[in-house]
């Protein structure tokens, strides 16, 4: 415990004084200060942030926990060959540095919300889109850290996988759900349409900030599994369980990759 | 000035005593000379008070054919066990108040109230509780009534066995003023109703409407609150209605809404607020309707106007995240839209007059998507959406091409 | 100690080891030798547990690797290329390793001395030139007082007054008993640091031995004479 927090205190020493991540945080908090001052009140602002959300934070995160891969390698074969393990070393590198990223966005973001007022006028919707931004950014640093080791030789194929799994992701996939429900039509789709959602960590932010600004749309839909779904807690709990699967498989997955890796 | 006030005041107050003077109190006490209510009506002549004392007293299908005044000290407690009417008033100018009315009968066939006034006129009844009733308060052909300030409380959950809070039929010139009325089939009905005044009332968790309102000319409400109800207010077959500064929120489910408007004419809707209802107004086969100064925010349809609703216009509302702007059925829309705020609205105004320079389009084809196959719902806020009403909104070719606002508003309009 | 049997390790197709068996006592200098692409690296990564064999066994003091991470308090590393975060400052990568191994450093302040590395420690590591960062390297290497010292191509970028320096200390090292592992391509600087050479070609062992062994059996006055001979004679 001592060695996982020494290492990510360093992390954040270098990462902050790296400045970029305050540059991230810059920028969120610039965007959301402007919505706040032309775009009108608390749910528009709530729900553009959100957009830009649903849209950036996993790019970024990809790029970022790819690139930090890529960038440290000689540094982390160094401190591999030191007497720690690698699961310590691991947990240490990927918390060190997702956790700047996510600190930076849900910082920028919430402090002109703090003094727009939002945050005290909408407290559950503003801490809810805070939130996703930040399970996202953990989420999507570790799929970049995972692409990252994957592709530990050729950048890049790396980079290339982060941006076609970005764009399939936070678009095609979608796309495709939409066909889906074209084509076949005739057949009952409400599990099909909720389990193919429940697959996609974007959707599924997606779907909890509509459970918080478009519920009174989804209760007019008619189907009893939509309306079971997304009118009672179930929704909220099956998408934050599932928001909590997608946190814990990449990192997961990055910590046996890791643990296996000849580097 | 002050001196003058007080004066008027005092005069004010003893107005009341003096017209007294010539009439008899009648105080009903448990265990006291007159114990029961039915007797004490038999023997009040015409204008008497009857005081009813705290206490529980039974009462069913008492009929007030005389006016008078029944009032009670501490709310005493009406039961009506079940059997049929509580009261039923066919005298004019009866005033019943401070009464707590419990338990009328319940039927499939006669609608039992707790309050039934018949061909009766200047009734007024005020602060009263009701609980556990079938119907509550029930005006029928009756002419200028008073129901003000009592509280409504049912729990019955079942459409069909619930009856409506306050009932109007062929009433003229009613006021419905300030009450509260929960867990009833419609909170406040009407029908066959000219002139009537409903303000300042609050319907909320009504298992049907919160206000049913039809074939009833130049009524206004105002100032009503409708929340939680199976559907917020339906207002059809009418002229001539003015619906102000009302407030409908948290309207959910598959047919429900925050506003109906069937076959209505020559109407105004001004000043209301729409908050998170499923549909917040739908709109068939109504024509002549100004839709002005309201706001509707985040809910599921802002407006959903059919093709059969004619020369309606929707002016200087403010449309704020709704998930759906406007549907409509057709792609010729007779309405108009004009210098509305869209807080979807994306153009931009260089002559900075505070009109966008770009009309703005509020039907998205995502609604007509949603509208084919309802399943497509979940991908709303999908960026695959928005890049789709994006590319729709540059190039129309399925949404209405009549249906735009030309003059949309840079700024929320306070 | 070190003791190497069997080991095999290839990547994807390409067989880097090929069942290799070694045994490095306590206290000897070694120096690994052998073209691109023989497996030196894989070897040495091997022993610090870089890379996973695919079967054979390595123990180091008796230990036996497999996932096992203390062993390494008793080595010292220092890597051919060396990159360190950007924004670290020197003295703040000595106290994030000290902090790693949990050990107090015996030759910290020696080896910045001897490496004149004293100005330096309060510069980003981004703005050190190549040599320091080397030195850098040695000095983490060394700075805890391991018995066993791995060095890949130490001196590649150093000026030779540090290189000079660098060998003196590694000199000391050795008289102070500690086994050291080194791989280089210059010959003569491992003929002034090592006592035996190991010659690896294609994933095998081809040479261990004593250095005076080495150029008597090639009948060579130099160690690269004798090195070029066994290349051509595996050729043939």
């Amino acid at each position: 415990m001592k060695l996982l927090t020494h290492i990510v205190q360093n992390e954040w020493k270098t990462l902050i004084r790296g400045k970029w991540v305050i540059g991230y945080g810059l920028i969120f908090l610039l965007l959301t200060d402007t919505l706040l001052r032309f775009g009108g009140g608390g749910p528009e602002v709530l729900l553009s942030l959100s957009n830009v959300m649903l849209l950036f934070i996993p790019l970024v995160g990809m790029i970022y926990g790819i690139l930090y891969i890529y960038q440290s390698r000689e540094f982390v074969e160094l401190l591999l060959t030191q007497p720690i393990n690698r699961k310590t070393l691991y947990w240490g590198l990927y918390c060190g540095i997702s956790t700047p990223l996510m600190a930076a966005f849900i910082l920028g973001a919430s402090l002109p919300l703090g003094w727009h007022g939002i945050l005290m006028i909408d407290p559950s919707a503003s801490i809810m889109v805070l939130a996703l931004g930040g399970v996202l950014t953990l989420i999507f640093v570790a799929l970049g850290f995972v692409l990252g080791l994957a592709f530990y030789d050729d950048r890049i194929k790396g980079f290339g996988f982060t941006i076609v799994i970005w764009l399939f992701m936070a678009i095609l996939y979608d796309g495709l759900i939409l066909m889906a429900i074209f084509m076949f039509g005739d057949y009952p789709l409400e599990r099909f349409v909720i389990g193919a959602t429940m697959l996609n960590p974007i959707d599924l932010a997606r779907i909890m900030v509509m459970l918080e600004f478009d519920i009174s749309a989804l209760m007019g839909y008619t189907g009893a599994v939509f309306r079971r779904f997304f009118g009672t807690a179930a929704g909220l709990f099956t998408a934050s369980g599932m928001l909590a699967v997608w946190l814990a498989v990449p990192t997961w997955i990055g910590l046996r990759v890791f643990k296996k890796k000849d580097f | 000035m002050i001196q003058n006030k007080y004066i008027i005041s005092l005069i004010l107050l003893l107005l009341p005593l003096t017209a007294w003077a010539g009439q008899e109190q009648i105080i009903v006490k448990e265990g006291g000379e007159i114990s029961s209510v039915r007797q004490a009506v038999e023997i009040a002549s015409p204008g008497d008070h009857i005081l009813i004392q705290p206490g529980t007293y039974h009462v069913a299908n008492l009929e007030i054919d005389k006016p008078l005044v029944i009032e009670g000290v501490d709310r005493p407690v009406i039961d009506g066990e079940s059997v049929g009417h509580i009261f039923v008033i066919t005298a004019d100018s009866v005033e019943i108040r401070g009464l707590n009315l419990i338990n009328s009968g319940r039927s499939y066939v006669r609608d039992y109230s707790a309050i039934l006034i018949e061909k009766a006129k200047d009734v007024i009844i005020e602060d009263n509780r009701l609980e556990n009733v079938f119907f509550g308060i029930y005006l029928a052909e009756t002419e200028r009534g008073v129901i003000r300030g009592n509280r409504i409380l049912s729990f019955e959950r079942r459409e069909a066995a619930s009856g409506n809070g306050i009932h109007l039929w062929n009433v003229k010139t009613a006021k419905i003023l300030d009450n509260v009325v929960e867990g009833q089939r419609d909170g406040i009905y009407l029908e066959f109703v000219e002139g009537a005044e409903i303000s300042g009332n609050r319907a909320n968790d009504n298992n049907r409407y919160g206000l049913h309102f039809m074939f009833s000319d130049n009524c206004i409400y105002r100032g009503n609150i409708f929340r939680r109800n199976g559907a917020g207010a339906a207002v059809m077959y009418s002229r001539n209605v003015d619906m102000v500064e009302n407030l409908f929120e948290h309207n959910w489910g598959t047919a429900s809404y925050g506003l109906l408007l069937k076959d209505m004419s020559r109407s105004r809707i001004e000043r209301n607020r729409f908050y998170r209802n499923t549909v917040a107004i739908l709109s068939e086969g109504s024509n002549d309707i100004t839709v002005q100064r309201n706001d509707f925010e985040l809910n599921g349809w802002a407006v959903n106007i059919k093709s059969s609703s004619q020369r309606n216009e929707f002016l200087e509302n403010n449309f704020i995240e709704n998930s759906f702007d406007v549907a409509t059925d057709s792609p010729r829309n007779p309405n108009r839209f004009e210098g509305n705020y869209w807080s979807h609205y994306e153009g931009y105004d260089l002559d900075r007059d505070g009109i966008g320079d770009v009309p703005y389009r509020p039907v998205r084809l995502f609604s007509m998507i949603v509208d084919r196959r309802p399943e497509s719902l979940i991908l709303l806020r999908s960026m695959m959406i928005t890049l789709l009403d994006t590319a729709e909104r540059i190039m129309p070719v399925l949404t209405p091409e009549t249906l735009v606002d030309e003059k949309p508003r840079m700024e929320r309009i306070r | 100690m070190i003791q190497i049997e069997q080991l095999v390790k290839s990547f994807g197709n390409n067989k880097v080891l090929k069942g290799m068996d070694l045994e490095i006592p306590s206290g000897q200098a070694t120096g690994i030798v052998g073209p691109n692409g023989s497996g030196k690296t894989t070897l040495i990564k091997s022993i610090l547990g870089l890379v996973r064999p695919d079967s054979g066994t390595i123990r180091v003091n008796d230990v036996k690797l497999n996932g096992t991470w203390l062993y390494r308090q008793n080595i010292g590393y220092m890597p051919q290329v060396a990159r360190y975060p950007e924004n670290m400052k020197v003295f703040e990568l000595f106290d994030f390793i000290k902090g790693l191994r949990d050990q107090e450093p015996v030759f910290e302040r020696e080896l910045i001395e001897q490496f004149q590395l004293g100005p330096e420690l309060e510069k980003s590591l981004r703005v050190l030139s190549g040599g320091n960062r080397q030195k850098v390297g040695a000095t983490l290497a060394m700075m805890f007082d391991p018995a066993i010292l791995f060095f890949d191509e130490p001196t590649a970028g150093l000026d030779p007054r540090s290189s000079f320096k660098f060998k003196e200390r590694v000199k000391e090292e050795k008289r102070r008993g500690k086994t050291v592992v080194i791989t280089s391509h210059i010959m003569s600087e491992l003929e002034q640091l090592v006592d035996y050479v190991i010659f690896i070609l294609d994933g095998k062992i081809r040479y261990y031995g004593s250095m005076e062994n080495l150029l008597e059996e090639n009948k060579e006055q130099r160690l690269e004479g004798a090195i070029a001979r066994m290349m051509e004679k595996s050729e043939s």
